[in-house]
């Protein structure tokens, strides 16, 4: 017969809540950067209300963490799990304050006319939804070769969000009117800058779950 | 939710000696309780008096009921072989009768009367099978139950209890005597079976109660010091010495 049939299980629906939760969370990127690029207030106020139920959901997986190391004494690999599984929710909550941050800024914005048309910043956000897309997806599979490759796109945005910033100062610099947009939008491209952090962040954790082996940062 | 069993003000006396002193608990139907403490704590001698065990032992005195379905146990008119027939005990040490796996299953319902040889075939089946050990026995009926594993003569016990038809089980340390994985094979079944019996199990090992029970209760010294859903007692009692005893740091 099977042992522990309902522990796996539990360890299963653990994995679950932590992929609802970065549904809600890749949700809440995209729909800010939306309500930033089309100027949609309503959208934005959706984003902010939206950021209590991924707070929620990240206490919910944190009580289930720590009921499942008091009843099952997780060792090895299921340790690795509950572990990780901790952390994780954390980057995922992290990126959902970041989502808010960027639907606050939109709401702010919303009476001016932009100062330019937005390409890079929704690039940036598609660039690093793709990793915390993928990362999760790593986390799913136990794909340790996907969960490298998220590690490194890392970079790409990195290198997005400086070119934003040396954009933006260029604006500034030319017309001081716009300082005011322009420093809010390089705040926008930082968030989601973080955001593709929190994302190698999970990439990394799911290395660690699956070889035990910690990645070693550049 | 509805209660199984209810223990109001429960005293029991060895003699002079006071075991266990007011006990009153609720027992949820469909819910396996764990009863841990140290040695000598009342946890068994708890466990034996909600099916009446105790009145096997002279010098015994019990005060305040017991009711099972509302019905106090403890009433003078209670048929106590029909009692323990609804409310089965399994021992710390798998005791199978020295006879076929067979005859150990059949063994409960020819006493109660039955006797049709196709429906002892079923009993027999459905027990072992509610037990998680027909795949392993199926082939071998009517060899010996001594010739079992320890773990699988625990699951036998377990069967033979199942052959009739209780709504309580009581375990006393069921794995005491058995390795790790037989272990963690009896707490499967213990997982599976509480769909259709309420159990009490009474557990040496903190870590047991932690994975298989949905309420635990720490006794002392007689007391039962605190009871409440597994997830809390582990993660945050409310007295201190539950919490000194789960973290290993007592006396």
């Amino acid at each position: 017969m099977v042992t522990r049939q309902s522990y796996d299980q539990e360890l299963a629906d653990l994995r679950q809540s932590l992929l609802n939760m970065g549904k809600a969370v890749d949700q809440a990127i995209d729909e800010a950067v939306i309500s930033l690029a089309q100027q949609d207030s309503e959208l934005a106020r959706k984003v902010m209300d939206s950021d209590d139920e991924i707070d929620q959901m990240e206490i919910d997986i944190e009580d289930k963490c720590m009921v499942l190391i008091a009843r099952q004494q997780p060792l090895a690999r299921d340790l690795r799990i509950i572990g990780t599984g901790l952390k994780i929710t954390t980057d995922l909550e992290r990126m959902g304050d970041h989502a808010y941050d960027i639907a606050k800024i939109a709401l702010a914005m919303n009476n001016q006319s932009l100062i330019k048309p937005l390409v890079d910043i929704p690039r940036m956000a598609q660039m690093s939804q793709k990793m915390l897309k993928d990362s999760l997806e790593a986390y799913t599979t136990l794909d340790i070769t996907l969960a490298e490759q998220v590690c490194l796109n890392d970079d790409e945005v990195d290198n997005i969000y400086y070119q934003v910033f040396r954009e933006l100062l260029t604006y500034m610099m030319e017309d001081p009117t716009t300082i005011s947009q322009a420093t809010q939008l390089i705040f926008v491209a930082r968030y989601l800058e973080r955001i593709a952090d929190h994302a190698t962040n999970i990439a990394e954790w799911t290395v660690y779950l699956v070889t035990g082996q910690r990645r070693r940062k550049k | 939710m509805k209660y199984k069993i209810q223990v109001n003000k429960l005293k029991l006396y060895y003699g002079d000696v006071l075991a266990l002193k007011k006990i009153s608990i609720d027992i949820a139907e469909n819910s396996v309780l764990a009863l841990i403490g140290p040695s000598g704590c009342g946890k068994s001698t708890f466990l034996k008096t909600l099916n009446r065990m105790n009145d096997l032992i002279e010098s015994v005195k019990i005060e305040g009921e017991v009711l099972l379905d509302g019905e106090n146990i403890y009433h003078p008119k209670i048929d106590t072989v029909m009692l323990r027939k609804r409310v089965g005990m399994v021992f710390q040490r798998p005791n199978p009768f020295p006879m076929s796996i067979y005859d150990n299953i059949a063994y409960g319902p020819r006493i109660h009367g039955q006797s049709n040889r196709a429906l002892l075939n079923e009993i027999v089946e459905k027990s072992l099978t509610g037990s998680a050990l027909w795949d392993e026995v199926k082939d071998r009926l009517h060899s010996s139950a001594m010739g079992l594993s320890g773990g699988q003569q625990q699951r036998l016990c377990i069967a033979r209890l199942l052959a009739v038809e209780p709504e309580v089980l009581l375990m006393d340390e069921p794995c005491s005597a058995l390795d790790p994985i037989s272990t963690m094979k009896i707490e499967e079944l213990v997982t599976e079976l509480k769909s259709q019996y309420t159990i009490v199990m009474v557990t040496h090992n903190m870590q047991q109660a932690a994975r298989v029970s949905d309420y635990t209760g720490f006794f002392l010294n007689g007391d039962l010091v605190e009871q409440d859903k597994t997830d809390n007692i582990f993660t945050r009692p409310q007295d201190k010495r539950t919490e000194d005893y789960i973290t290993g740091r007592f006396g």
